[in-house]
C-alpha cells in the first residue's frame, strides 16, 4: 500500500527549479532515504509534502490525502522535523512535549504512557526537567524526534535528522527509527548528506539538482557497480600521494583514501592495469558500495572534472621536518561556568595534515579560535609558527591563513573584488598582489567566474574561493574549519585533493571534521568529545587501538564510537564513588 | 445536554491547542529577561525619566534687556519682569551685545526697549517693544514669547489701572487654566507616555518575538503541526495582552501614587479605551511579524512605524496643532494620536464622552484593520 505518492511535482523559486518533474511513490512500513547533495532539492520536497509549499504543478497525495488543497488535514497524520528543529530552548523537555501534545491533540489521559515511552526510547527520562537548551546535540535531535512522535504519526517526515550528530548519537538514532516502523507501524523518509546512510534505508531515493536519479533498493545501486571496486595498496608509499597518483590514472573515476590503501572505482568495463601503475602497488577487488553508484551517476551527469594541481607558487616551507609549528600547551577555555575545551594538549608537525575529528559541540572550532588569535585561552599556552600567541598574535596571524566555517566573504562582491580586498588586508601591494590573484583565479579554476558575486556561487565555489582567500599571503599554516561541512560528495574530494596538493608543498594544514572517513587524509589526529581528547595518532594507530576478534577490521567510525563508549564509561565509573 | 457533555471534538482539540500555545508563550515570557525587560523595566525607567527628569515648564528663562530709552516707563516696564519667577532678567547695555549674548546661549531672548518707548507708548501705536527669541527649540521660543507677552499685557494693566483709565486696552486678557491648574508638565506628559509603553509591548515585543521563532526555526515546527493560523495569532496575541494590561496597571499605578496625577476619569473607561488601544498595537506587531523574519529588522520596523510615531506624533511632547498641515493629516493615520487624547482627557478631564467616544471608534477602526491584515498575511505556508 502507497503511503506517499507524487506524480510530475515541479517546484520554482523566482523562476529556477528546485524539483523537476518528481515522481515518487512509498511504500508503507518502509524506510526511505532522500540521498543528494546539498542544493539537490530535499527539503523543498520535505516541505512540500508537509504542505508548508504549494507545487507549481503535479499532485502529491499523502495516505490519500490531497497535501496541495487540504494541508491541515495532512498535518494530522505526519510528523515533520525540520532541518533544525524548532525545540523551545527556554523551556523544559517536559514543556516541550506538553507542548506538542498540545498543539498535535494527544488526549490528556493517554499523555503519562506515551511520555513515557518515549523518554524511555529516547534516552531522556533522567533528564526532563532540564531545559532543552542544555541538552547536547544529539539529545536535542533526539527530543525533537520525541516531540514529532508525541502523537504516533503514520508518516514521519526527518529532514536531515542525523547532519553534525556524533555517530554514538546517530546510530542510536537510526535504531529508534527502526523501531518505531516495526512497533508503531509508521512510515519513514528521511534526508540525509551521509552517504554510508543510505545503506541502512530499506528504500532509496536519489536526488541531484532537483531531478530524480532513481528509487530503489541501496542494493540494487550497489550491485550495478559489481566488479569495478578495488582496494589498492602500497607500502612505503604515503598514502595522499598515492590517491592523487591513481586519481589521475586513466579509467579511474573515483578514489579515496581507505583504511591502509586507496579505494578506487573503475569505468564500467575497464580493469586497472597494474603495469601502467607504481611497481609493488597491490590491488584487490572489494565489494561495491552505495556510494560508487552515487559518484558514477554523479560523474554520468556533470562528468569527470579536471583534477586540481595546485602549486602554492613561491610557498614559503612550514619549517624544517620535525619541528612542532604548532604546540598546544594544556589549554582551557571556558565561558562561564561552562569549558568548551578542557585542559587539552597537541602538536603539530610542519608540513604535516592534522585533524581535529570530532561531533558538533566537541570544542573544535573553540581550539581552532583559540589557535587563530581569535579568542584568548582561559589556561595554558598556544604557539603557532614559534610566536606565542598570547604575546604576538598579529605576527603570529600574518604567516596563518584561517577559513572559517561558515562562507565569511563579503557576499556582495565579486570573486576579483574578494580576492583583492583579501590579498590587500594581508599587506600584498602592486606586481606582487596582481601576480597572487592571477594565481588564485588559475589554481582555483575561479577565472570564469571573476566578476560575479560571490554570494550566488555554487557552494563548491564558494569553498574554493574562501580558501584562496585564505591562501592570499603565502601562508605557513592554514586552519579549516569543516571545510567540506555540507558540500556534495564530489566537491569534497576535489577539496581534499587541494588539500593533499598544498600538504605536497610543505603547507602545514589543521583540519577539523565530522566526517569520520575524511580522518583517513590526516597524517594524525585528536579526537575530541565534550572538549577532551579521547585519543591521538595516525589513523592507522587509532583503529588498532579497537581492533578486536569482534572486529577485526574496524573502520574510523567503528574506532570513534568505541573511544565515545569507552570515555562515558570510564567517566561514569569515575562519577559513582565520588559521589557516594 | 448531551451536546454540553460532548463537546464537539474538534471544537476540543482546537481549545487544547490554544491552551498548548499560551502556555508556552506564557512559560517564555516568564524566562526571557528581554520581555521583563521592555513589559516592565523600560515603563519604570520611561517613567522616571519623564516624571523627574524632563520638565517643559520653562523656568528662570534667561532673557536679555535692552533699554536705549531713558524714560520712567521704560524702566517702569524692566523692572517688572524682575518679579517673574518664569524669567531671570539680564541688562545689556547696547542691542549688538545682547545679540552676541543670544548667539552664545547666555540669553534664550532679549527684550528691546528703543529710544522711541515713551512716544508709541503714548501715542497709541504698536508695538513699542522688540522682542527677539531664540528659535532653534520652538517649544521653549513660544513660551519665552508667551511670557514676554502675558509681561506687557499685565504691565499695560497695571499702569490703566494706576492712571485710572487713561489708556483704554481693546482687550482685557484673563487667564484662567483649565484641568491642570498647576500647569505641571508631569500631569500631562506621564499619561501620554502610557501610549509609548503600550506601543512598545503590543508592537515592538510582538514582532519580536515571532521574528525570533523563525530565526530558531521553531516557527517552521508550529506551521507542521494541525494549529491554524488564527491559533497561532491568538496564542501570541492573548499573552501579550495580558503582559501589556500589567505594564498599563503599573505606569497608572506610578502615575497617580509617585507623580501625584491626579486621575479624574474611571477606571473602566480607562481600562476599556486601553485595551482597544493595546489591541490595535498588538495588531501592528502581528502584521510586522509576517513580513520580517530575523529580530532585527523587525525591531527597526517596529520602532519606526510605531515607537517613533508614538513619541513624536501622538501629541504626547509635541502640541500637534504647532505642527505643519501636512504633518497634522499624517497623525490622523497614528493610533497613538488617539490613545493619547483619550488618556489625558480620562486623567485630567474625566470622563468626557464625546472625546473619549469618537476617539475610541477610532481605535476599534485600528483594531479591526491591523487585526484583519495580520489574519490575512498570516498563512501556514512558508512563502
Amino acid at each position: 500500500m502507497s503511503v506517499l505518492e507524487l506524480s510530475g511535482v515541479t517546484k520554482r523559486f523566482a523562476g529556477v527549479p528546485a524539483l523537476n518533474d518528481v515522481r515518487l511513490n512509498i511504500r508503507k512500513g518502509t524506510v526511505t532515504g532522500l540521498i543528494g547533495p546539498d542544493g539537490a532539492g530535499k527539503t523543498t520536497l520535505m516541505r512540500l509534502i508537509a504542505g508548508l509549499l504549494v507545487p507549481d504543478s503535479g499532485a502529491i497525495s499523502v495516505l490519500g490525502i490531497d497535501a496541495i488543497q487540504d494541508p491541515l488535514k495532512v498535518q494530522q497524520v505526519i510528523g515533520y522535523m525540520p532541518q533544525r528543529f524548532g525545540l523551545y530552548e527556554d523551556l523544559t523537555v517536559q514543556e516541550n512535549l506538553d507542548l506538542y501534545a498540545d498543539l498535535q491533540g494527544l488526549p490528556d489521559a493517554e499523555r503519562q504512557a506515551r511520555y513515557a515511552a518515549l523518554t524511555h526510547l529516547t534516552g531522556l527520562a533522567p533528564f526532563t526537567q532540564r531545559l532543552a537548551g542544555k541538552l547536547s546535540g544529539g539529545m536535542k535531535q533526539k527530543l525533537g524526534l520525541a516531540c514529532v512522535l508525541v502523537r504516533p504519526p503514520q508518516l514521519l517526515l526527518l529532514d536531515e535528522p542525523t547532519v553534525g550528530v556524533d555517530p554514538v548519537s546517530r546510530r542510536e538514532l537510526w535504531a529508534i527509527i527502526y523501531r518505531l516502523v516495526r512497533e508503531e507501524n509508521m512510515t519513514a523518509l528521511l534526508s540525509t548528506a551521509y552517504l554510508d546512510e543510505a545503506e541502512r534505508c530499506n528504500e532509496v531515493i536519489l536526488l541531484h539538482k532537483g531531478e530524480l536519479l532513481g528509487q530503489s533498493l541501496p542494493a540494487e545501486f550497489s550491485q550495478k557497480m559489481a566488479g569495478r571496486s578495488f582496494q589498492a595498496t602500497l607500502p612505503g608509499m604515503n598514502k595522499r600521494s598515492l590517491q592523487s597518483r591513481l586519481a589521475r590514472s586513466s579509467g579511474v573515476i573515483d578514489s579515496t583514501i581507505q583504511r591502509t590503501g586507496v579505494r578506487i572505482v573503475m569505468e564500467a568495463d575497464v580493469q586497472p592495469d597494474p603495469a601502467a601503475l607504481p611497481a609493488g602497488i597491490r590491488i584487490e577487488p572489494v565489494e561495491p558500495r552505495f556510494e560508487d553508484s552515487f559518484i558514477s551517476l554523479l560523474r554520468e551527469i556533470d562528468g569527470q572534472p579536471a583534477l586540481p594541481e595546485v602549486s602554492l607558487a613561491r610557498a614559503v616551507p612550514s619549517g624544517t621536518d620535525d619541528e612542532e609549528v604548532i604546540i598546544v600547551d594544556q589549554v582551557t577555555k571556558r565561558f562561564g561556568s561552562f569549558s568548551a575545551v578542557k585542559d587539552v594538549s597537541f602538536k603539530v608537525k610542519a608540513g604535516e595534515v592534522f585533524g581535529l575529528l570530532g561531533a558538533n559541540g566537541a570544542g573544535k572550532s573553540t581550539t581552532f579560535r583559540m589557535l587563530c588569535g581569535l579568542l584568548p585561552a582561559t589556561d595554558g599556552h598556544l604557539r603557532v609558527a614559534g610566536l606565542d600567541l598570547g604575546h604576538a598574535p598579529a605576527k603570529a596571524r600574518a604567516r596563518i591563513g584561517y577559513m572559517a566555517q561558515k562562507f565569511s566573504l563579503y557576499g556582495d562582491l565579486s570573486v576579483l573584488e574578494n580576492l583583492r580586498f583579501f590579498s590587500s588586508a594581508y599587506g600584498l601591494r602592486g606586481s606582487d598582489q596582481r601576480a597572487q590573484i592571477d594565481w588564485a583565479l588559475q589554481e582555483f579554476e575561479l577565472k570564469p567566474y571573476a566578476n560575479s558575486t560571490s554570494q550566488k556561487l555554487p557552494l563548491g565555489y564558494k569553498q574554493r574561493l574562501a580558501m584562496a582567500a585564505a591562501l592570499m599571503h603565502r601562508p605557513q599554516i592554514l586552519f579549516l574549519d569543516e571545510p567540506t561541512s555540507g558540500v556534495d560528495p564530489l566537491a569534497r574530494r576535489e577539496f581534499w585533493q587541494r588539500i593533499a596538493a598544498l600538504a605536497e608543498e610543505g603547507v602545514t594544514i589543521l583540519v577539523t571534521t565530522h566526517f569520520m572517513e575524511e580522518a583517513e587524509y590526516c597524517d594524525r589526529l585528536v579526537i575530541m568529545a565534550k572538549g577532551d581528547i579521547l585519543a591521538e595518532g595516525t589513523p592507522d594507530e587509532l583503529r588498532a587501538r579497537v581492533q578486536s576478534d569482534q572486529l577485526p577490521d574496524p573502520t574510523m567510525e567503528d574506532a570513534f564510537v568505541y573511544l565515545i563508549e569507552e570515555h562515558e564509561t570510564g567517566r561514569r565509573s569515575d562519577a559513582v564513588p565520588a559521589k557516594s | 445536554m448531551r451536546f454540553l457533555r460532548n463537546p464537539d471534538p474538534a471544537q476540543q482539540a482546537a481549545r487544547m491547542r490554544l491552551r498548548g500555545m499560551i502556555r508556552k508563550e506564557a512559560r517564555q515570557i516568564v524566562r526571557d529577561p528581554s520581555s521583563i525587560a521592555i513589559a516592565f523595566v523600560l515603563p519604570i525607567l520611561l517613567l522616571l525619566l519623564f516624571g523627574y527628569g524632563i520638565s517643559l515648564d520653562a523656568k528662570h528663562v534667561p532673557l536679555g534687556i535692552v533699554i536705549e530709552s531713558s524714560s520712567p516707563e521704560a524702566a517702569a516696564f524692566a523692572g517688572s519682569f524682575e518679579q517673574s519667577e518664569y524669567l531671570s532678567p539680564h541688562r545689556f547695555g547696547t542691542i549688538q551685545e545682547a545679540e552676541q549674548a543670544l548667539i552664545t546661549h547666555e540669553v534664550d531672548g532679549i527684550v528691546w526697549l528703543r529710544n522711541d518707548f515713551e512716544e508709541k507708548l503714548l501715542s497709541g501705536a504698536n508695538a513699542p517693544i522688540g522682542v527677539i527669541i531664540n528659535g532653534v527649540d520652538a517649544n521653549t521660543a513660544h513660551i519665552i514669547e508667551g511670557y514676554v507677552k502675558g509681561a506687557w499685557l499685565s504691565w499695560l494693566q497695571q499702569r490703566a489701572a494706576e492712571q485710572a483709565g487713561e489708556l483704554n486696552l481693546p482687550v482685557q486678557l484673563q487667564q484662567r487654566v483649565w484641568f491642570n491648574a498647576e500647569l505641571r508638565s508631569q500631569n500631562f506628559l506621564v499619561p501620554g507616555l502610557i501610549a509609548v509603553i503600550m506601543t512598545l509591548i503590543g508592537a515592538l515585543l510582538t514582532a519580536m518575538v515571532i521574528a525570533r521563532e523563525w530565526e530558531r526555526g521553531t516557527m517552521e515546527a508550529l506551521l507542521v503541526t494541525p494549529v491554524t493560523a488564527k491559533e497561532i495569532l491568538l496564542g501570541k496575541l492573548l499573552p501579550y495582552f495580558v503582559l501589556g494590561i500589567g505594564g498599563l496597571a503599573l505606569s497608572v499605578g506610578m502615575a497617580v501614587w509617585l507623580f501625584g496625577v491626579p486621575l479624574h476619569g474611571s477606571l473602566p473607561v480607562l481600562f476599556i479605551s486601553s485595551s482597544l488601544f493595546l489591541i490595535a498595537s498588538l495588531g501592528m506587531g502581528l502584521t510586522i511579524s509576517t513580513v520580517a523574519r530575523n529580530q532585527f529588522v523587525a525591531g527597526q520596523i517596529a520602532i519606526i512605524v510605531s515607537f517613533l510615531p508614538a513619541f513624536m506624533l501622538s501629541g504626547f511632547i509635541f502640541d500637534i496643532n504647532s505642527m505643519p498641515p501636512a504633518v497634522q493629516v499624517v497623525t490622523y493615520l497614528l493610533p497613538a494620536r488617539y490613545y493619547v487624547s483619550i488618556l489625558q482627557t480620562v486623567f485630567l478631564a474625566g470622563n468626557v464622552w464625546k472625546v473619549i467616544g469618537l476617539n475610541s471608534l477610532a481605535l476599534i477602526v485600528f483594531c479591526a484593520f491591523f487585526l484583519g491584515i495580520a489574519r490575512r498575511r498570516m498563512s501556514k505556508r512558508l512563502e
